[in-house]
């Protein structure tokens, strides 16, 4: 665990280090959409790689997080940083709500309940005017500050903001693996009947899973808002958004706390880039091209990028163990 | 001795089949009970009802006094029974500690303790050794032994044991009878499905037959093997008509 840490925050300081290299706005910007979106993968994992049920709707809990700040500091000039937490709170409330039902039931309507959950929050949204429905809200601009969570002028306080908030998920996520939850929530995903042989109330842990999960999402929903500051009900609850960050999971290493970055290190720059090249939304290429990669990692190596390095890490070390070289370390 | 667990009357029905057909026995404290019966004779399924897998169509399964019938079965291991399965299912992407640790997490919730329950398990069940292997790429015999050490480290009163000894062999099988003894004095008590006779005979204090999920016959190991229902009920009414000739 103490190993854990330490090249957790190898990580991230080299992270930090990276746009104060490459200076250029565009990197930047590329950056900071990155590590939204492998925050979102952190806090999948947490539902899907760790307890092994499929969400398919994490768009919800997102577009939530940024409604709620939004929504409070359009109408009532509230600082983000208490949207931030009040989306939170409605987005773990929403997936309780969802999810508790669903997971009382053996069987895997989960998934299917995820799917329809960001759909229903968008025809919601649509035709509620206090959100401004379907027009979506365009956030007042006010000078550069950290309360309002607003900077103008430079990328750089998003891109350390994310990465902050990239931080704390991260270790959380790393906090949860090696805790009696994490344990629980693995056992869940091998085996339902081993879990509940053992004592464990299954469906109390998958929905603490989903509630952490969901209210992770949210954070990174207000983030995102502020630094687009402007947003619709068809930008957010989309199934698009809500498998982007399934994909890139999957892709980088699902149930891995180093998958998402992984995975977002590549989708991200992928849709930047296919956005520049073919202007708009880069009419899907970039999902196309990620799917492709996806199934290719899922046909040879399901444990993702990070299980292949994995692997090649160990057959080195087993090389060199071969010859002597490397003591066991126990 | 004081009984702590009361099998009353169940009988549990899937469609038409009756699977258990008014079964009653009882488990004392510090006791080891065998449940023997032919293949398809009911007890996994009078496992699964005991342990709240399976609710029974009727009967009452009682617990220190306390009507546990139709429990969720996770209630029903935190108050001390824990069993294992048959069909072995190890945990497969976590390493044998880990697969013991998940038990022990019952009763703390601090992860060097539940490392420390697992020490001590991983000792009485000899896989030390083996603490770093993923529990899929273990071998069969040491997958029946994470199976019991996972079920050990919930630290329970009653361990039930489905079959842990098929597949094993002659000194494997041997560990697993005296670490059953070494349980039960502990102060353990065993309620175990064996198909293995020989494994059986010298540790049970108590047999319970079942044959086409009716119990045919009880009472302590000597007394079974000359029950005249045991031996038609395994070895089917011909051959035992052969067997009274000689
Ligand atoms: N879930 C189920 N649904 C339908 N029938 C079942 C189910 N579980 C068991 N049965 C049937 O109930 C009967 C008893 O099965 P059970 O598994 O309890 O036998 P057993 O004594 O454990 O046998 P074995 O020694 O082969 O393990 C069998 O006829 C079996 O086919
Ligand atoms: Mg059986």
């Amino acid at each position: 665990m103490v190993k854990n840490i330490r090249s957790l925050i190898i990580l991230i300081v080299a992270i930090a280090i990276l746009p104060l290299i490459f200076k250029s706005d565009s990197f930047h910007n590329v950056l900071v959409l990155l590590l939204i979106f492998a925050t979102l993968g952190e806090a999948w994992n947490i539902i899907t790689g760790f307890a092994g049920q499929t969400s398919f709707g994490h768009a919800a809990f997102f577009g939530i997080g940024a409604y709620a700040s939004s929504v409070l500091f359009y109408r009532f000039n509230i600082s983000p940083w208490i949207g931030m937490f009040v989306g939170a709170i409605f987005a773990a409330g929403v997936a309780a709500i969802i999810s508790y039902p669903c997971f009382r039931l053996k069987d895997s309507y989960f998934a299917i309940a995820t799917l329809a959950v960001a759909e229903i929050i968008k025809q919601l949204f649509v035709s509620w005017d206090f959100v401004e429905g379907a027009t979506g809200i365009s956030l007042p601009i006010v000078d550069d500050s950290l309360w309002h969570m607003q900077f103008n002028s430079s990328k750089l306080p998003y891109l350390y903001l994310a990465l902050g908030l990239f931080a704390i998920v991260i270790f959380i996520c790393n906090f949860i693996e090696n805790s009696k939850i994490g344990f629980y929530l693995k056992a869940i995903r091998e085996s339902h009947e081993v879990a509940e042989s053992i004592g464990i109330n299954t469906t109390n842990y998958k929905t603490y899973a989903m509630v952490i999960s969901a209210a992770l999402s949210a954070f990174a929903g207000t983030l995102y808002a502020q630094y687009i500051l402007y947003i619709d009900p068809f930008m957010l609850f989309t199934l698009d958004m809500s498998i982007k960050i399934v994909l890139l999971t999957v892709l980088g290493g699902i149930g891995n706390i180093y998958g998402p970055i992984i995975g977002a290190a590549i989708l991200i720059p992928l849709s930047e880039t296919t956005r520049i090249v073919l202007g708009g939304t880069g009419s899907g290429i970039d999902l196309m091209i990620f799917g492709v990669l996806v199934i290719l990692v899922a046909c040879f190596q399901p444990k993702g990028i990070i299980g292949l390095v994995q692997k090649i890490v160990n057959n080195i070390k087993k090389q060199k163990v071969g010859e002597g070289k490397v003591e066991t370390n126990s | 001795m004081k009984p702590i667990l009361n099998i009353d009357n169940i009988t549990m029905k899937f469609g038409s089949l009756v699977a258990n057909e008014n079964v009653s026995f009882t488990i004392h404290d510090n006791e080891i009970v065998s449940l023997i019966g032919p293949n398809g004779a009911g007890k996994t399924t009078l496992f699964n009802c005991i342990t709240g897998f399976y609710k029974p169509f009727s009967g009452k399964v009682t617990y220190m006094d306390k009507d546990i019938t139709g429990w969720t079965s996770y209630d029903v291991c935190k108050l001390g029974i824990t069993r294992t399965f048959q069909i072995v299912k190890t945990l497969k992407e976590m390493t044998v500690e880990e697969n013991i640790m998940t038990g022990a997490f019952l009763h703390t919730k601090k992860r060097i303790e539940s490392q420390k329950i697992a020490e001590e398990v991983m000792e009485l069940t000899d896989l030390t050794r083996k603490k770093n292997i993923k529990g899929g790429s273990l071998t069969i015999v040491d997958k029946k032994r994470v199976e019991i050490a996972r079920a050990l480290a919930t630290r329970p009163k009653i361990l039930m044991l489905d079959e842990c000894m098929a597949g094993l062999n002659q000194t494997e099988i041997k560990d697993v009878m005296n670490l059953c003894l070494k349980l039960k004095d502990s102060g353990l008590s065993l309620l175990i499905v064996e198909h293995i006779m020989e494994a059986i005979m010298p540790i049970s204090d108590n047999i319970v037959v079942l044959n086409a999920g009716k119990k045919i016959a009880e009472g302590p190991p000597e007394e079974i093997v000359d029950n005249d229902e045991v031996i038609k009920a395994y070895l089917g009414d011909k051959y035992h008509a052969k067997s009274k000739k000689h």
